[in-house]
């Protein structure tokens, strides 16, 4: 810019009159920079490898911290130098190419130098170390629970249709990867320190965020598919696990720890922990076993309930109080209906026939897994018509996975709904202004039209919850025992 | 671009057909106006009510959980759509297209006049929400699937339908509006008006208005398929999934697939609204620094490239989302470079007042408000846009302040200055000064005190969308502090906002007179013959254009600007 001559006139108009402008903006850039030194509200301190990031941020910070300086200050002195005076005209210049290129130029290097390492660090992060442990995260309205892929390395497959009170995970019963998966029900994820982990996730519900501030990566977890973080805790200590995309009224209260400690302190920790095949022979509290429930799936998609059923009139031998029942060959010979008949039955139809049936069975190529859910499956179901009676159902299992805890306690601290300890047979007053006993029935309202009575100080925004008669009673005997 | 001598101008008599069926634009202006303000009274009450429970939480009983998630979203939506989109394009668009371009009226005045209706229609619509069951749908203004449609979100029954029906009403209604300004532009120019004549307040709202009739129909469709899965059970947007713990019968759609048409149009749906701002902030600055706009080729261009570049952003909303993480390093590129364009926007408003003769006018304080406002809401979208830096910084309180800085501070303070600085036109009479600058210190330095404090919460990693932070031991015991003295503040700019709606209906009756051109400024708009302009806007003969609209402190004239209109051939003149 060639400079010309401007006639300079001392303020004609009243002295310091729009002045207000220029000191605001002088006072808003000084005031920023005394804001940000003194400001407590600074990262959270770095646990994991993820430095590098906050590297990238300082960059940024530094650049824009630059332009965000230099543009307040430059329209502050430009209002006080070129504030209004009758006696002078501005300049008149249109363009002014030179500058205009200059200025293009040096913002041009101003991104590169941000985005070029950024994008150097980001290769870092979408690319998982070949060494890296894994670990699944499962979210859920408004719970969390995790999955080891066990000894042999591998997470089994799962998925939604899986999902049932005794299989909270969904994973596939018929994997065989799947079977030494080990199940974490609760809230806190344990970390060994200084190993590289692969966090995958999914989630059965709505889409959840697996974010803990001190690691800085985080992500969604998306229903249908899976998504993934890699990091490595660098330091030992407990943190905060939040849910970062909004997934209902219960997302603000969506907690998890995780625990990051030594590697021996790690293994025997994982240790204690159940299995998928441990956590479903513990588990049954419906008619048919997870196993059973796969086998009869399977029966189903196999064809061979074309044949066989459960009624006397069963075009092939009937299932029906098969298993341990003497059965009559057609030589004359008598077998024990067993485990190792019903496989030899189906591996190889032939072999033994029963009397009064033809010999017409094609061979069946099912893996173990397959074998023993189909056996499960003739074994539970037996000679009941319709579906057998439901063994006990554990109250304590089904709350945590109809996701209760989100929002009531079992210990006592208040949450977004009203704690369960203590709460049977205690008085509480509702909006309303009535006073009640909390008794069964009440509970059994509440759990069905949870809005329909509801106790003072708290929002009425429970959904009312998918689960059955028996279910609600279970849950039930397990607040009594509170 | 009229030829006959004689038009008739069709003048409506009636009351009814003058003021409510009106097919002029500047009444429908008006009327949109009007609507605007209103509905975003309403969503500055519920931004009043969500900063009581972060300030000051479990204070106010009524504020449970759903309500909070309500106002949230409720806010949010008719902040961005109903007020910001609606108010640029529907009212400064159809008051000051025909008069900017010397036209009489937009090119199809039936068509404007559905328009208009529509979004009322969508208004009514979108109100009646909160009377429903359930209430209006607090899925956040996202409206993420699948918990936008279902149970466990407030208003997942009517509200989440009112919301979408609202939507694509609101959709039909830009788009017959989108129609006109763009056509109006390109076919109803006055003689001289050549494209790169134009103000760059018309180019603004031009370009937006392109990248409004191209983006919508994005969220056209994925309001259409979001009804279509939660009426008829269809899964476009659901996967096999639980809800509270029982198995949905959709299956086979995608979640993401949604973040991608919502973000198709959400990206550009910022430069919908930035661009005027844009526009009309140029020509703020320009007319009260009594000083050319400084590279108007250059603004041009950047306008356009801008509106280009939006297009292809869209994925930064969604580095988090669980796509393809390899789509990162393309967004993050595009996102980058579109900060080229907007800085060139931002050092040519300085240079414009540099070797100017600026009057702190109203209308002047505002448009270099936004200046240092939109600074810093740009700035901090350069650490959103790089990927890697976004990674801790995404769904925290960063995110909040950088929007709520770069498209809810910015463009409100551009509309209060364009309405400060069009008042005089529309009305015949000056808006209190007094009352104007009381406005401007409240809500600019309120703003500030509000937001900028706020990045640090974000920088911490306080999440955003949370209706409560207790118990979490990563942050202190301060940032509720903080946050109390934001919700104040907050409630101060609310308040503050109480002067300017007092100061519009006081200066309709006891406002100082006008006068036709009070600003001295060279557009169009400001040499009609009457003030307010009458029906048909230009008498018999339309004006001939024949200079660009910068030409202030044009060397060798002894008064400080020369319209549009002025003859004379100086010097310097470019185009």
């Amino acid at each position: 810019m060639e400079a010309k001559v401007i006639l300079r006139t001392e303020a004609n108009n009243k002295k310091g009159a729009g002045m207000g402008i220029a000191i605001a903006l002088i006072v808003i850039v000084i005031g920023s920079i005394i804001f940000h030194f003194l400001s407590p509200w600074m990262m959270t301190p770095l646990a994991s490898n993820w430095g590098s990031i906050d590297d990238t941020m300082l960059i940024t910070l530094i650049i824009t911290g630059i332009v965000f300086i230099a543009i307040n200050f430059f329209i502050a002195f430009a209002v006080i130098k070129y504030r209004h005076d009758k006696n002078r005209k501005s300049k008149y210049e249109p363009e002014n190419k030179k500058l205009e290129v200059w200025l293009t130029v040096i913002t041009s290097i101003g991104i590169v130098a941000m985005l070029a390492p950024g994008l150097v660090v980001y290769s870092d992060v979408v690319t998982v170390p070949e060494e890296a442990d894994v670990v699944e995260v499962v979210g859920q309205q408004w719970s969390w629970s995790f999955r080891f892929p066990g000894a042999d390395g591998e997470l089994g497959k799962s998925g939604v249709e899986h999902i049932s009170i005794d299989n909270p995970f969904g994973v596939d019963p018929l994997d065989p990867l799947g079977q030494d998966d080990v199940l974490i029900s609760g809230n806190r994820l344990v970390l060994p320190i200084d190993r590289p982990v692969k966090v995958l996730m999914r989630s059965k519900d709505v889409l959840h965020n697996f974010y803990v501030p001190q690691f800085r990566v985080k992500m969604d977890m998306v229903p249908g598919t899976v998504s993934y973080i890699w990091f490595t805790p660098t330091i030992t200590g407990e943190f905060e696990i939040l849910c970062a995309e909004f997934c209902g009224v219960g997302h603000f209260n969506m907690r998890g720890y995780v625990e990051v400690m030594s590697q021996q302190d790690f293994d025997s920790w994982l240790a204690q922990q159940p299995t998928f095949s441990q956590a479903l022979a513990k588990n049954s509290s419906e008619a048919l076993s997870v196993t059973a429930q796969s086998g009869k799936d399977l029966s189903q998609i196999s064809g061979c309930l074309g044949c066989h059923n459960f009624t006397d009139s069963s075009i092939g031998p009937t299932w029906k109080n098969l298993y341990g029942k003497m059965q009559t060959l057609a030589d004359g010979s008598q077998v024990l209906v067993d485990d190792a008949y019903l496989k030899e039955s189906v591996l190889n139809p032939t072999a033994k026939i029963v009397k009064g049936f033809a010999p017409i069975m094609p061979v069946m190529q099912l893996n173990d897994l397959e074998m023993d859910s189909i056996i499960a499956y003739i074994k539970e179901k037996g000679g009941v018509e319709g579906e057998a009676a439901a063994p006990e159902i554990s109250g304590e299992q089904l709350a945590l996975n109809k996701g209760c805890y989100a929002c009531h306690s079992i210990d006592g601290s208040k949450m977004l709904g009203p704690s369960w300890k203590g709460l049977f047979n205690s008085e509480k007053s509702l909006a309303s202004g009535q006073v009640i006993t909390v008794d069964e029935e009440y509970l059994k309202e509440s759990i069905f039209q949870p809005n329909a009575k509801i106790v003072a100080g708290y929002p009425p925004v429970m959904p009312p919850p998918v689960i059955n008669e028996q279910e609600a009673q279970a849950i039930i005997d397990f607040i009594k025992t509170l | 671009m009229e030829n006959e001598t004689d038009h008739d101008m069709h003048e409506p008599t009636s009351f009814w057909t003058k003021y409510v069926w009106s097919q002029d634009h500047k009444v429908i202006a008006i009327q949109y106006s009007v609507i605007a303000i209103l509905v975003g009274i309403v969503a500055l009450i519920l931004s009043g009510l969500m900063r009581l429970q972060l300030g000051f939480p479990g204070s106010f009983d009524f504020i449970d959980p759903s309500a909070y998630y309500q106002f949230v979203t409720m806010h949010g939506m008719i902040m961005v759509i109903y007020l910001l989109t609606a108010i640029f394009l529907g009212g400064f668009g159809n008051y000051l297209i025909p008069l900017m371009v010397g036209a009489r009226d937009m090119v199809f005045p039936f068509v404007n006049m559905l328009s208009v209706w529509f979004y009322l229609l969508a208004v009514i619509v979108l109100m009646a929400s909160f009377f429903v069951p359930g209430g209006p749908t607090g899925a956040g203004w996202t409206l993420y699937p699948p918990q936008a449609i279902l149970p466990g979100t407030p208003g997942n029954d009517w509200g989440i339908i009112l919301m979408l029906v609202s939507l694509a009403i609101f959709i039909v209604a830009a788009t017959m509006g989108g129609l006109n300004y763009v056509t109006t532009v390109l076919q109803a120019r006055t003689r001289g008006m050549t494209l790169m004549r134009m103000p760059l307040t018309v180019w603004g709202i031009f370009m937006a208005t392109i990248l409004a009739l191209l983006a919508f129909p994005a969220l056209f469709v994925s309001a259409v398929m979001m009804l279509f899965d939660k009426i008829l059970g269809t899964s476009f947007f659901m996967p096999a999934i639980l809800s509270m713990g029982q198995q949905l019968d959709h299956e086979g759609g995608s979640p993401i697939l949604f973040q991608h048409l919502f973000w198709f149009f959400g990206h550009p749906e910022v430069y919908i609204v930035a661009l005027p701002a844009f526009g009309i902030v140029s020509d703020l600055i320009s007319t009260h620094a009594r000083k050319n706009i400084f590279g108007y080729r250059m603004m041009v261009w950047a306008i356009v490239g801008i509106g280009v570049l939006s297009f292809v952003v869209w994925a930064h909303h969604m580095y988090i989302s669980g796509m393809n993480p390899m789509f990162g390093y393309f967004f993050a590129t595009t996102t980058l470079i579109i900060a080229v364009p907007t800085a060139i926007k931002v050092y040519n408003w300085v240079l414009t007042i540099w070797h100017g003769n600026i009057k702190l006018n109203v209308p002047m304080l505002f448009a270099l408000g936004f200046v240092s406002t939109f600074t810093i809401g740009g700035l901090t979208g350069l650490f959103l846009g790089n990927v890697v830096v976004d990674l801790p910084l995404s769904d925290t309180y960063f995110v909040v302040a950088h929007f709520h800085m770069v498209m809810g501070v910015s463009p409100i303070l551009v509309v209060f200055g364009g309405i400060y600085h069009w008042y005089p036109k529309m009305f015949g009479r000056m808006l209190n000064d007094t009352m104007g600058k009381f406005h401007f210190w409240g809500t600019f330095l309120g703003t500030y005190a509000i937001y900028f404090p706020m990045h640090y919460l974000g920088v911490l990693g306080v999440p955003r969308r949370y209706f409560a932070y207790e118990n979490y031991d990563f942050i202190p015991e301060s940032a509720k502090d903080l946050n109390a003295m934001i919700s104040v503040m907050a409630i101060f700019v609310a308040l503050v906002q109480l002067v300017f709606i007092y100061n519009l209906i006081w200066s309709l009756f006891k406002g100082k007179k006008a006068g036709d051109n009070p600003w001295k400024a060279t557009s169009l708009e400001w040499q009609t013959e009457h003030t307010p302009p009458t029906h048909g806007n230009w008498g018999k003969e339309l004006p001939v254009c024949h200079r660009w609209a910068y030409d202030y402190s044009v060397p060798g004239y002894e008064q400080d600007f020369l319209p549009q209109t002025f003859t004379g051939q100086p010097e310097g003149q470019k185009a």
